[in-house]
């Protein structure tokens, strides 16, 4: 089984931390998410032992990702992370909800320390999305597909969570084309960034190993309307 | 550090008040708290040494204050720990320097300049006129006299400001006209171990 980035998400709410533990873990269900809110005695605050816990629970062995709210819980953070010694730690300045969601995806993706964190950051609304490309190669030796959306709300976030992670451990390197644009298809924020919706057209193209097995998982996917 | 604990002791209240005013309300219980369990770990086992205290004050203050203030006191305390070192006893210059480390450990860790109405506006004149006591060869209550006159003077200051860090920075304009909590704890401080040299306390 392959090693995880775990996620520590600090707030002054442990009812915020939780739920947004709970969303994150929603789509990434091999990942060690854990929330660190509130002050440690059932208010609101931050807690610098409740921090250091959660990143010793969080970590594999492969680090940690850990994400902030407000003011102290950043300087919490930092400081746990510092001490942390032998442990990689990442403090990531992104938006709580959409980079814990965002990194959560990558690390169940099996994505090392920094592609995890990259993640985090590359959630906060307005930032560049550099996996969206035009899409102008031409692949050779790769076998294409298309796909006709069927599902209501097209590659919104869980869908194309769901895509990414159909083929997040292939041997395969996998675009899917939409509006003269390509996306890669392990990363969650490019797919949607293709802003493909219902009743759209793409086109999947794969190649490498496992190639084949890429297409037939996608529109296997397709056909069961992305599980809505 | 008994007496910094009465006085916030003493001060809860107008702490709290003032946080309420531009905050959350907390910061007088943040700091009674954390100079509370000070005391009861400097009762259970005293550092013979002044950079001991400061380091117990550090990790203590670090895991019982809570707020922006535990991580920002915390560091200030463990810098000047670190600046310290061994000494047995603790002359103008290494005050003067345990005082530079403290500012710069705050500033390291909440990012905050001159002028954003934080604890940064009373601990950075405080921390010049300790420098500028220690150059003219001044004694330990009089630089510790100066920089508290300075620190008070420094927080008087963050009245007419507008908040650019922590929670009264979402204020923005709103929080003119209020003195910040986190100044007016750290002049508190260092009045009382102004008091505390000189003999008056
Ligand atoms: N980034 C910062 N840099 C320097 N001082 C700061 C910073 N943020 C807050 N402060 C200081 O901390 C004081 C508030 O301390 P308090 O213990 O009440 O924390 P808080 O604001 O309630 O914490 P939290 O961030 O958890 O809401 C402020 O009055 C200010 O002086
Ligand atoms: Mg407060």
């Amino acid at each position: 089984m392959t090693t995880r980035v775990g996620l520590v998400l600090v707030s002054h709410s442990r009812r915020l931390a939780e739920g947004v533990a709970e969303l994150a873990a929603q789509m990434a269900p091999d990942v060690v998410v854990v929330a660190a809110g509130g002050d440690g005695d059932g208010g609101l605050g931050t807690d610098y032992a409740t921090v250091t816990g959660a990143v010793v629970e969080a970590d594999a062995g492969a680090g940690v990702v850990v994400l902030y709210d407000l003011g102290s819980a950043r300087m919490v953070a930092d400081m746990a992370a510092e001490d942390a010694e032998d442990r990689q730690v990442v403090v990531v300045d992104a938006p709580i909800v959409e980079g814990a969601v965002a990194a959560a995806v990558s690390a169940q993706g099996g994505a090392g320390l920094a592609v995890v964190a990259q993640a985090a950051v590359g959630a906060a609304p307005g930032a560049p999305n550099p996996a969206v490309r035009p899409s102008l190669r031409l692949v050779t030796n790769a076998s294409r597909l298309d796909v006709v959306l069927t599902n209501e709300v097209g590659l919104h976030a869980r869908p194309s969570a769901l895509l990414a992670r159909t083929v997040a451990e292939l041997d395969a390197d996998v675009v899917v084309r939409f509006g003269g644009e390509e996306a890669d298809a392990k990363s969650v924020l490019a797919l949607m960034g293709l802003g493909a919706p219902e009743g759209a057209r793409i086109e999947v193209v794969a190649s490498g190993k496992d190639a084949d097995e890429a297409l037939r998982r996608v529109e296997e996917l397709a056909e069961r309307g992305f599980d809505e | 550090m008994r007496a910094a604990s009465q006085v916030l002791e003493e001060h809860r209240v107008e702490l709290s008040t003032l946080d309420r005013e531009i905050g959350d309300g907390d910061h007088g219980e943040n700091m009674n708290r954390g100079f509370g369990a000070l005391v009861t770990a400097l009762e259970r086992d005293a550092p013979d040494s002044p950079g001991g205290v400061l380091k117990l004050a550090a990790t203590t203050l670090i895991s019982k204050v809570g707020g922006a203030a535990g991580p920002l006191y915390g560091t200030a305390f463990l810098r000047a720990a670190t600046a310290v070192k061994d000494a047995a006893e603790l002359d103008a210059d290494l005050v003067a320097k345990a005082l530079r480390a403290a500012l710069d450990g705050v500033v390291a860790r909440g990012k905050a300049e001159l002028g954003d109405k934080t604890m940064v506006d009373a601990l950075l004149p405080a921390v010049r006129a300790a420098e500028e006591a220690a150059g003219r060869g001044e004694d330990v209550p009089t630089l510790l006299k100066a920089a508290a006159e300075a620190a008070a003077e420094g927080a008087d200051s963050t009245v007419l400001l507008v908040a650019r860090k922590g929670r009264a920075s979402y204020l923005g304009e709103r929080s003119v006209g209020h003195l910040d909590p986190g100044a007016r704890s750290t002049s508190l401080l260092l009045r009382t171990f102004a008091d505390v040299a000189s003999g008056v306390r």
